[in-house]
């Protein structure tokens, strides 16, 4: 299962690359259209890229009559991704949604660039499903202190899924004026230097919570998706690599089903979880394994 | 070419596009591609002028022969061809996209404009060409009566904006993938904040090239 990242592709832009994922995964929608933060928007650093997009969308109404159409006609399985500023607005919008023929709705529980509503995650978790039917992933910021505790609040609330991981804050300055490269001053990091705390953040909630986790964060080859694989991810998701390579999802396709037959695993889904048997073997013999669990879809 | 480097590459399979339109070129051992415009295409080769500041244009700049890099393109929206009386306003390395421009349009006059002699050397590119030195703006020379194709810093844009209101303009922005993915190059068309790279980055006028894409990896000619 290879997916984009929420944010790093537009299929209506580039549909020949969406057909290449098993699901799409849109850009948040909030309640209320958002023209997204003043430029400049990106900045390359040594380990990674930074961006302050600042969830820039066209709102609810004209995403449900305008957007998810189109984007529905494109091919594979859209999944919808929701913020808001409460857990009522989450309510409201995992409501509209869920007349609607959006396969999963992700809850962006972890926008770095907005106020960060982790601690309300229960309420939020909560509230959504409440209001839709449809399969709920919470999408965690790997910032948290504790983030297989609210994995697990998410989880007890009603979470399907998990989506691990958002990026994490990160400040680059212009060598030659020391002032703040992006528009806004910090941004979310992402690239190579997420991936060690994407694995952390899937290994540590796949032994929490036993359910199915959309693993990302640095992912630009098969090998590192199972890695992702191993520390607990049922499925992966593509994000920085798309930008500057729009062949990724058959790419690293491709090597990860090469990667896993090298590991001798038939299939990348046999992965599932490896990782976790030589902690359980040395440091938690008698601990008890979280049970697998196929991805909704 | 002066302080710009000329950076040929053997096309491959890709299409040159429409004069305006841009490439994702990524430099060797960067995260990101850099959206460069198209300065001409002699058969079987893409060329791009670089103007060498930061880390990525340094790096292409310093592309060895026989180097590959990846290529993507060509993207976006080029210059409206259709025009009767065309006349190329350029500003610095803005001066990129000009040598295809002018041969698509054959040979039109171009104003161009340079901040010394040694960035002017890149005026040899273009045909027809006459050359203003800063403290000389471009702007002062501009006549009316023609219809403006014009690219450059955004401070030249405007008042060719403001002297030639129906100009189409190519404008810039940081891109991180060029092909509407990232939002990062998000500028404000018409009062709202849009993507350079889907709506642009020819601006103005009254048409619109056709926007095809197609990935490649080249090697350095």
């Amino acid at each position: 299962m290879i997916l984009n990242a929420s944010g790093c592709l537009d299929a209506l832009t580039a549909p020949d690359v969406a057909r290449e994922l098993d699901a799409f995964v849109t850009k948040t929608v909030t309640p209320l259209p958002r023209e997204g933060n003043a430029p400049v928007r990106i900045a390359e650093t040594d380990v990674g890229m930074l961006n302050s997009i600042g969830l820039a969308n066209p709102g609810i109404d004209r995403f449900q009559a305008e957007v998810l159409p189109r984007l529905l006609e494109v091919g594979p399985p859209v999944w919808v991704s929701v913020g808001g500023f409460a857990a009522q607005e989450y309510a409201e919008l995992c409501a509209r949604l869920d007349e609607t023929h959006a396969a999963v709705l992700e809850l962006n529980l972890s926008c770095p660039n907005v106020a960060a509503p982790e601690d309300e995650a229960t309420a939020i978790v909560t509230a959504a499903r409440a209001a839709t039917g449809k399969p709920l992933y919470a999408k965690l910021a790997p910032g948290l202190p504790d983030l297989p505790a609210v994995a697990v609040a998410a989880a007890a609330a009603g979470a399907d899924g998990l989506s691990l991981v958002n990026t994490i804050r990160g400040l680059a300055l212009d060598p030659a004026t020391l002032q703040p490269r992006l528009g806004t001053g910090s941004g979310g990091l992402s690239g190579s230097a997420l991936r060690p705390v994407a694995l952390a953040a899937v290994h540590s909630a796949y032994r929490a919570t036993g359910l199915p986790i959309v693993g990302m964060g640095g992912v630009e080859t098969g090998a590192h998706a199972l890695e992702l694989i191993a520390a607990g991810a049922s499925a992966v998701a593509l994000g920085t690599v798309l930008f500057a390579d729009p062949g990724a999802p058959a790419r690293v396709r491709r090597e990860l089903e090469s990667e896993a037959a090298r590991h001798g695993f038939e299939g990348p889904q046999a992965a599932l979880g490896a990782a976790h048997a030589t902690v359980a073997r040395s440091a938690n013999a008698g601990e008890k394994r979280p049970g697998r669990v196929g991805l909704k879809l | 070419m002066g302080p710009y480097a000329l950076v040929r590459l053997r096309r491959g399979g890709l299409e040159p596009g429409i004069p305006g339109q841009f490439f994702m070129l990524r430099p060797p051992g960067l995260l990101l591609p850099r959206p460069m415009s198209l300065c001409f295409a002699p058969p079987g080769e893409l060329a791009f002028l670089v103007d060498p500041v930061g880390p990525g244009t340094r790096a292409l700049a310093a592309l060895e022969a026989g180097e590959e890099v990846d290529v993507f393109g060509p993207l976006g929206n080029g210059f409206d061809l259709e025009v009767g009386r065309p006349l190329l306003v350029g500003g610095g390395i803005g001066v990129a996209p000009f040598p295809y421009l002018s041969e698509r349009l054959g040979s039109p006059p171009a104003l161009l404009g340079f901040r010394t002699a040694a960035h002017a050397k890149a005026a040899a590119l273009v045909p027809n060409a006459e050359v203003v030195l800063e403290p000389a703006y471009v702007t002062e020379a501009l006549q009316p009566g023609f219809d403006v194709l014009a690219c450059g810093p955004e401070p030249m844009l405007e008042v060719v904006r403001r002297l030639a209101p129906s100009a189409q303009l190519a404008w810039e922005a940081p891109m991180a993938c060029g092909y509407g993915a990232c939002y990062g190059c998000a500028v404000e068309i018409d009062g709202r904040l849009a993507r350079l790279c889907v709506e642009g980055p020819v601006l103005g006028g009254h048409g619109r090239g056709q926007a095809q894409s197609v990935a490649g990896k080249v090697a350095a000619a």
